[in-house]
């Protein structure tokens, strides 16, 4: 955002000076807007809250046995827990207490280890955020680049190779793809660690999630590839596009301001959709390295059905989602004037477009 | 092949801004290999003279233009001949050259006021990138803040000069009409004040008002800066308004060069003699109109020597003789001024000047055919025998609107389109529905064959009621396709692009259940043969059926559109601007067409369209509307040459004036920074 300035010396035709950047960004984002995407997220977030609450009840068999696990099915402990989760009480009541706990970061007990599920998710939080970020980087950091040249020499040899390696990534199962990387950077070369979290401070840590945030990266660079090509594939043959070269901007700016500018909307929606991706394939890529984070939890808890953490991982991954979702959609209007009246002017555009 | 033509002048004059000499460009085909597209084009702009390219969709002008700019799409590259800006030579310069070049030396406008500018950056920083580095504010400016304060100035300054408030620099391009995208788009252009401004179809996307506006801007510019101008554009009318000397391009090659008086009233070339013939004009209504038979071929399919040759009414053996020569005319008086010469391609010249008629408008050209049941100049009787008798017999009109209302909402947004319309169209007879874009006529049109909903008022359409405020329903639909069908403006989209002809023409049969025979292989047969029946109808080659549109050109494109509207025999034929995406020649071809068939079927028109010539050339009966409202209605000539209503009479004046070099002391009607009548 460039700050307000003072008017121009323009004798008869005086031009009025920019508006400060606060008043643009209002105009670009404007108040209700934002408050409707964020109530619409609410709403949302509230019926995946239903539908995580509703697993404990969907599950087969009585869920005060589901809830005690392993332990002995007692008729005294059954109703222990039967009066300790208000199992007796109306649906609709549980909910709502199930809700307000959530809402206060009250999850309950793990029924496998008895810990407190918050605490639990809290250790493996951190591990699995910074993968997700690591590997979101790379993907980020590979796919653009490579897609935006892709794109440029469209049908030429580097696109072509481009394209090639792209489908060779977004072929490989991750965890084959985590195999070979294992197998060429830890046990051929020696470079980095094969497995595990590592141990202490923050350049270890950094060194262990090389190799799993590559993988998990790999995974979804194709994606970006192909959605940032063909995005300025499709610039490039903009008439704007010629347009601009034709009254002679330089180059490197026509391709800076009008072409990539062009991509930002499907390009960060292809983001968004990438980052909720990499939520779910942190499951597999922590299996393939040992990672104790929420992708490992959520197989074990599956496996052992561990309702109260497997409802909160379900929750949690939802909510970050919904989150990433939200953000795409906040940008779009300010990438995108077009976006931020498309209501109100379609009608008379269709006519127009008509007549 | 390409002989260079040299005026009495001799060469390269050195006044000459830009001079363009056997420019050939080719297109490499995926299959077929290179195939030529222009073929020796010459082109010369003196500075401060605007000059005019006129040709048909295929003749290569924009390609042309591309070319000099060097922008040319991609597959497509030059080949040969010369381009001299300055006289400097810039074919063979480095592409980083040829791109300090543009925007100072040559700018180039281009057509779609709606596609030109980036949707998501302000118009003044459109303006802003284009302008000289260091220009506005001297080289002593520094510092950001100085230094965009400057800018902005400039951007008004430059906003000014086309007309626009300084408050427009902060507006996105779609908070703009098209007229005023436009000017933004020319103040872009002009940023880097160019020598010479190359506009293509500037105002081929603008409604009669705009494109009058826009057309005096460009020229006063023009005439201010003292730059040249090069005005790109399928519209004769538009050239003659506006340029000084207008070229006449035909399937890559020039035919004709001369000033725009000197072309309209004494044509040299059978190609321009046909164009301003097939032209529909707005004050008398032709038998027929003298279409040119055929359409531009495509690149691969040009004959040898003259292009023109296949579809040229004087064509002989010596015609086929390779060599497209452009040279001085034999007999014709020496020019009165340096480089006004003219020029034409025509080798027969000698032969066919001196038939009476031979190269004036409206000649009996082999095409036109007899003038047979003409009818008196938009006298309401006489349209023709047969449909008399049916009207007679069916009392019913084919088309009743009685106070229809339409408003579109969208929020706070609220858009008359409709405003109490009563319009009837009888049985039988054509009636034209004239008005500007968004005056609301393609909304009535669809609601009269109910592909739209209005809000009240009483709707039937030959006898079958619409009820207001739904759409209707299955049952419904059957009957309203059996009784009226439309034809829309693009052929281009309006023909479902995976089916062949038969299959779409199949598909209108049976949605109006009207495929007859008791067994399936009758019903097959019976298909065929109506199909084969309505192809051979609308003047199509048998072998169209199987083909699917991308293979048709927009003319045939469109005859198959007509055929698929006339494969139920509907009462009333809808139709929605089906010429104004054609080409002059292919356009009269297709009125030609519609009038026959309207007689033989006696089907009634509506007959939507925002050009009152062609309104002239087609209509028994004008209806004129205006903001969604009827102003004047009546037979043809009545409202045509004695119009009532004052924006009737605005429009008429809105034509550009017939053959004037300049363009007249008004601009247009509406003044420089004021808002368009939308």
């Amino acid at each position: 955002m460039t700050p307000p300035r003072s008017p121009g010396p323009g004798p008869a035709n005086r031009p009025a000076p920019q508006r400060p950047w606060h008043v643009r960004l209002g105009a670009a984002l404007p108040l209700r807007y934002v408050l409707r995407r964020l109530a619409g997220t609410a709403g949302l977030l509230a019926v995946l809250s239903a539908a995580v609450f509703a697993l404990l009840r969907v599950a087969p068999g009585d869920p005060a046995r589901t809830l005690l696990g392993t332990r002995s099915a007692t008729p005294q402990a059954l109703a222990a827990v039967r009066a300790d989760h208000h199992l007796d009480d109306p649906v609709a009541e549980q909910y709502g207490r199930w809700l307000a706990d959530a809402l206060h970061g009250r999850l309950g007990t793990s029924i496998r280890t008895g810990q407190d599920v918050t605490a639990v998710l809290g250790d493996r939080l951190a591990l699995s955020a910074q993968l997700v970020l690591l590997g979101f980087a790379v993907a980020v950091a590979l796919g653009l680049p490579l897609g935006v040249l892709a794109g440029l020499r469209a049908r030429r040899p580097a696109d072509r190779a481009v394209q090639s390696l792209a489908v060779v990534t977004l072929s490989t199962p991750v965890f084959a793809g985590g195999l070979v990387l294992i197998y060429v950077f830890s046990l051929m070369l020696g470079w980095l660690p094969a497995y595990g979290p590592g141990s202490g401070g923050g350049g270890d840590r950094l060194l262990h999630l090389v190799l799993p945030a590559a993988t998990l990266g790999l995974s979804v660079t194709a994606v970006l590839v192909k959605l940032t090509r063909a995005a300025v594939v499709r610039e490039l043959a903009r008439e704007h596009v010629t347009f601009a070269l034709a009254r002679g901007i330089p180059t490197r700016r026509v391709l800076i301001r009008y072409v990539l500018r062009g991509t930002v909307v499907p390009v960060s929606t292809g983001i968004g959709l990438v980052l909720a991706y990499l939520l779910a394939g942190t499951v597999m890529v922590e299996q393939v390295f040992a990672l104790p984070g929420l992708g490992q939890l959520l197989v074990g808890s599956v496996t052992f059905k561990d309702v109260p953490v497997v409802q909160a991982e379900a929750l949690l991954i939802a909510a970050l989602v919904c989150l990433a979702n939200l953000t795409t959609d906040l940008v779009h209007p300010l990438a995108d004037p077009r976006l931020r009246t498309a209501a109100a002017t379609a009608p008379a555009d269709r006519d127009k477009g008509q007549a | 092949m390409y002989v260079p033509a040299r005026g009495p002048g001799g060469p390269t004059t050195p006044g000459t801004l830009l001079e363009v000499t056997g420019l050939r460009v080719v297109a490499d085909g995926a299959l077929s290999g290179p195939e030529v597209v222009l073929d020796g084009v010459d082109l010369r702009v003196a500075p401060g003279e605007c000059i005019g390219v006129v040709g048909e969709s295929g003749s290569g002008k924009s390609l042309a233009v591309r070319a000099v700019v060097g922008l040319l799409p991609d597959g497509t590259r030059t080949d040969g001949g010369s381009v001299r800006l300055r006289d400097q030579e810039i074919l063979d310069l480095p592409p980083a050259a040829r791109q300090a070049r543009r925007g100072r030396g040559v700018a180039l406008l281009m057509q779609n006021p709606f596609t030109m500018l980036h949707p998501q950056l302000t118009c003044g920083s459109q303006i802003a990138d284009g302008l000289r580095p260091g220009a506005p504010g001297g080289p002593a400016v520094s510092g950001r803040r100085v230094r965009r304060a400057a800018e902005r100035a400039e951007v008004a300054r430059r906003l000014a000069e086309v007309g626009l408030a300084p408050e427009t620099a902060d507006r996105y391009p779609h908070e703009l009409s098209g007229g005023m995208r436009q000017r933004v788009a020319v103040a872009a252009a002009l940023a880097g004040d160019p020598d010479l401004l190359i506009a293509d179809e500037p105002t081929t996307a603008l409604d009669a008002a705009n494109q009058r506006a826009v057309l005096g801007l460009l020229r006063r510019l023009q005439a201010g800066r003292g730059m040249g101008l090069v005005l790109i554009t399928h519209d004769l009318r538009v050239a003659f308004s506006a340029c000084d000397r207008v070229y006449v391009l035909y399937a890559g090659a020039v035919l004709e060069q001369g000033s725009p008086a000197e072309l309209e009233s004494d044509p040299r070339h059978p190609y321009t003699a046909g164009l301003l013939a097939a032209e529909p004009s707005v004050h008398e209504r032709l038998p027929r109109l003298p279409a040119i038979a055929g359409s531009v071929p495509a690149p691969g399919r040009r004959p040898d020597g003259c292009p023109f040759a296949d579809r040229c009414p004087h064509a002989a053996p010596v015609c086929a003789t390779p060599g497209v020569l452009l040279r001085p005319l034999p007999h014709v008086p020496a020019p009165a001024a340096e480089g006004h010469q003219r020029l034409s391609a025509c080798v027969r010249l000698a032969e066919i000047a001196d038939r009476p008629g031979a190269l004036k408008g409206g000649a009996p050209l082999p095409a036109a055919g007899p003038a047979k049941a003409a009818p008196a100049d938009g006298a309401p009787a006489p349209v023709s025998g047969d449909p008399a008798v049916r009207t007679a017999a069916a009392p019913v009109p084919a088309l009743l609107l009685e106070g229809v209302y339409r408003t579109f909402r969208s929020g706070a947004v609220r858009q008359a389109a409709a405003r109490g319309v009563s319009l009837t169209v009888p049985q039988g007879r054509v009636t034209a529905l004239v008005g500007e874009s968004g005056s609301g006529k393609t909304t009535l049109a669809r609601i009269a064959v109910g592909l739209e909903t209005f809000d009240e008022g009483r709707v039937e359409v030959g006898g079958v009621a619409l009820a207001p405020g739904r759409r209707p329903g299955h049952g419904e639909r059957v009957r309203l396709a059996g009784q009226a069908q439309i034809v829309f403006q693009d052929p281009y989209s309006s023909l479902p692009p995976l089916r062949t002809v038969e299959a779409t023409m199949r598909e209108a049969l049976a949605a109006a259940g009207q495929i007859r025979g008791a067994s399936r292989r009758e019903r097959a047969e019976w298909t065929r043969d109506r199909i084969g029946e309505l192809l051979t109808q609308t003047g199509l080659p048998a072998g169209c059926a199987t083909r699917r549109p991308a293979a048709l050109s927009g003319g045939e494109r469109q005859r198959v559109a007509v055929a698929r509207a006339l494969a139920v025999r509907p009462r009333l034929l809808v139709c929605d601007e089906v010429v104004s995406a054609l080409d002059v020649s292919v356009q009269a071809q297709l009125l030609n067409l519609l009038t026959d068939l309207q007689r033989a079927e006696g089907f009634a028109v509506l007959f939507i369209t925002h050009d009152l010539g062609v309104a002239r050339q087609i209509a028994d009966e004008v209806a004129v509307m205006y903001r969604g409202e009827l102003v004047e209605q009546g037979a043809a000539a009545d409202v045509l040459d004695r119009p009532r209503h004052a924006w009737t009479r605005r429009m008429l004046a809105a034509l550009p004036p017939a053959a004037v070099g300049r363009p007249g002391p008004a601009i247009g009607p509406l003044g420089p920074g004021e808002q368009p009548l939308q």
